[in-house]
């Protein structure tokens, strides 16, 4: 019997056990057939609701179940990698009607992958806070700094950084509204951390290496970087200054 | 007013940036612990026998879906989300450049 | 970085996160550790940085459970190159896999699937034996799984089947006393004759975990490899019967559901070192 008929029985409990299958002692296999199916189902269910525990709490278990039953068919892991699988989450819940009252639910997906990747990202040491300073003035606005692998951003127009603490008793209900959020990790800790208005794209303008001076400007008139590079400093995100020479 | 950012206000915003950095170094809160996990893991355990989760004939084609019990989702209070208050301005400022990840 | 270049016949755990602090501060009876490949294969971070802790202090066997060394497919490279880099820097003690099959179509089914035991299956895992130990430049050990049902095609028993691939590759075994228990009641025959037809003398580390109980169409009893509990019984006495017969070997105790508290784990382990004093005394 093929690895193929095997395969497409597993994910699909309405065909029939393939044959060839026994109970060892010449009976058909039935639903002994069934211990892997479910094998599949429930690991890759709980693989989800692991990763993704703010959606879980959410939805309650009896959706996030039926959901994951629906993903994990549609999108199964990619690689043996269990701490990367669910990649393709949010987006799935985008294509979702009829999340009813949770519309936010595929934004707190964003946040959760971004802790996660955030916590596997590869380690990197900081440039100590006051290194800034000593960057010549006339090299200043053409610095480059690089983040650390760990630096994760997210933007959404609902409190997603409120609404995943209160799904999973950290904090109080929501009384914000759209959040840009760095999820940083100073040692092995990932936290989310709410930035000012233009935050999400000054950082993703540093990650794709734009020189300091052009990354402020292109955040528009009257944006203060100050915050924004005190929160960096301050958890370790930068790992390196290039300066231009000349 | 200049299209690019004046060197001394970078100079000025950096200061600033690493004087505020020093405060919060100070204020830092307790690491919080997330020693486990994050992710699901990969083991070689068995699931829970021949009933459940995998073995129901659910329809788990096309994108048609209802939550089941409306009743068992957390309840999320979000205040002047929806109607348009002041709030919308910032939703809009966001509409324009939704992140892609 | 130390290296312990073999696990020591003592008892061992499977390593979990959550055990991190208690271990450090005193491991009781363990003498090593075994870690899940896959979990420690993320760039960095926390995971990354206690392996390289534990891996101080203890030997390492990493037991991978991704590799699909059964799968009718090409193994897959990239993650044998993961493998080799893993394996590489930390240079563990032993590294081990399954005789089954995880991956097809490139889907990843996240459990370890059952093969027919042909000659075509035979010269299939032969090769992919070959191409991991050539890849790692070092003996790997193969795991003999837990069934849930047979197929009609096979040819081969298990112990002569694994026995054969050894032969053939120079792969040493890793025989799982619980799963061996769990297929002998699921398929009808009996274990301590499965143990005694195994090439013990190629045994490199013995696997002990819980089981759970369903039941087939027919009402038989149908065993399930859960790790979720203590070891049974009856699967204590064939691991006596079997370290009679093999000597003293590493044991794993595996536990990766409903994860205990470090006491009920050691508890585990205590147990197992006691299997291995009482050789020492009747020997």
């Amino acid at each position: 019997m093929s690895q193929q008929a095997f395969h497409h029985a597993l994910l699909d409990p309405a065909r029939p056990v393939p044959d060839g299958l026994t109970d060892g002692a010449g009976h058909p296999a039935g639903r002994r057939y069934a211990v892997y199916r479910n094998n599949v189902a429930v690991s890759l269910t709980e693989a989800l609701i692991t990763g993704f525990p703010a959606c879980a709490a959410l939805l309650g278990a009896d959706n996030m179940s039926r959901i994951a039953g629906r993903f994990l068919r549609q999108h199964p892991p990619a690689s043996p990698l269990m701490i990367h699988w669910g990649a393709a989450f949010p987006a799935f819940l985008d294509g979702l009607d009829g999340l009813g009252r949770l519309p936010f639910l595929s934004d707190v997906a964003r946040l959760e992958l971004a802790l996660r990747r955030a916590y596997h990202a590869a380690d990197a040491t900081p440039v100590a806070p006051n290194a800034l300073l000593s960057i010549p003035e006339d090299r200043l606005g053409l610095a480059r700094l690089r983040l650390a692998p760990s630096v994760q951003i997210v933007k959404s127009r609902w409190p997603v950084a409120e609404i995943r603490a209160f799904a999973l008793g950290l904090g109080a209900a929501p009384t914000s509204g759209a959040q840009e959020i760095a999820v940083l990790r100073p040692d092995y800790d990932p936290e989310p951390h709410v930035l000012p208005p233009q935050g999400h794209a000054f950082l993703a303008a540093l990650q794709a290496n734009m020189p300091l001076g052009a990354a402020v400007t292109q955040c528009g008139p009257g944006f203060d970087p100050a915050p924004c590079l005190a929160l960096l400093l301050g958890h370790g995100a930068i790992t390196e200054i290039l300066t231009c020479p000349g | 007013m200049s299209k690019t950012i004046k060197t001394a206000a970078l100079l000025s915003a950096v200061a600033t940036a690493v004087t505020l950095t020093a405060h919060q170094a100070a204020a830092q809160e307790k690491e919080k612990c997330f020693g486990v996990a994050l992710a699901g893991q990969n083991d070689c355990a068995a699931g829970p026998g021949t009933t459940c989760a995998g073995t129901s004939k659910v329809d788990y084609q096309g994108n048609a879906w209802s939550l089941v019990d409306e009743g068992t989702c957390m309840e999320v209070m979000l205040p002047a989300m929806a109607d348009g208050s002041e709030r919308m301005g910032s939703l809009e400022a966001l509409d324009r450049d939704l992140p892609e990840m | 970085m130390h290296s312990f270049t073999t696990l020591p016949a003592a008892p061992g755990v499977g390593y979990k996160p959550q055990h991190y602090a208690e271990i450090l501060a005193g491991a009781g009876p363990i003498g090593w550790l075994e870690i899940h490949a896959e979990n420690y294969m993320g760039d960095g971070g926390r995971p990354l940085a206690q392996l390289r802790a534990l891996a101080e202090r203890f030997p390492i066997s990493v037991h991978g459970v991704g590799l699909s060394i059964g799968g009718e497919g090409r193994l897959d490279a990239e993650h044998l190159a993961r493998l080799k880099h893993l394996v590489g820097w930390l240079n563990p003690a032993s590294f081990s896999e399954h005789l089954a099959w995880s991956t097809h179509d490139s889907a990843f089914l996240n459990d370890l699937l059952p093969l027919p035991y042909t000659n075509a299956t035979l010269d299939r895992v032969v090769a992919h034996v070959d191409e991991v130990q050539d890849t790692l430049g070092r003996q790997m050990l193969l795991e003999n799984p837990s069934s849930y049902l047979a197929f009609s095609e096979s040819t081969w028993d298990e112990p002569d089947f694994l026995r054969e691939i050894a032969r053939r590759t120079g792969c040493g075994l890793l025989l799982d006393v619980n799963n061996v228990f769990v297929s002998a009641t699921n398929l009808g025959f009996t274990p301590q004759a499965y143990i005694d037809g195994f090439a013990l003398d190629q045994v490199g580390e013995i696997h002990l975990g819980g089981h759970d109980e369903d039941e087939d169409d027919h009402g038989a009893p149908l065993l399930i490899d859960s790790h979720g509990r203590e070891v049974a019984d009856p699967v204590w006495a064939l691991l006596s019967h079997t370290l009679v017969r093999s000597g003293p070997k590493p044991l794993l105790i595996e536990w990766d559901t409903d994860v205990p508290a470090w006491p009920v784990l050691a508890e585990e382990a205590r147990r197992a070192e006691e299997a291995l004093a009482r050789l020492a005394v009747a020997a």
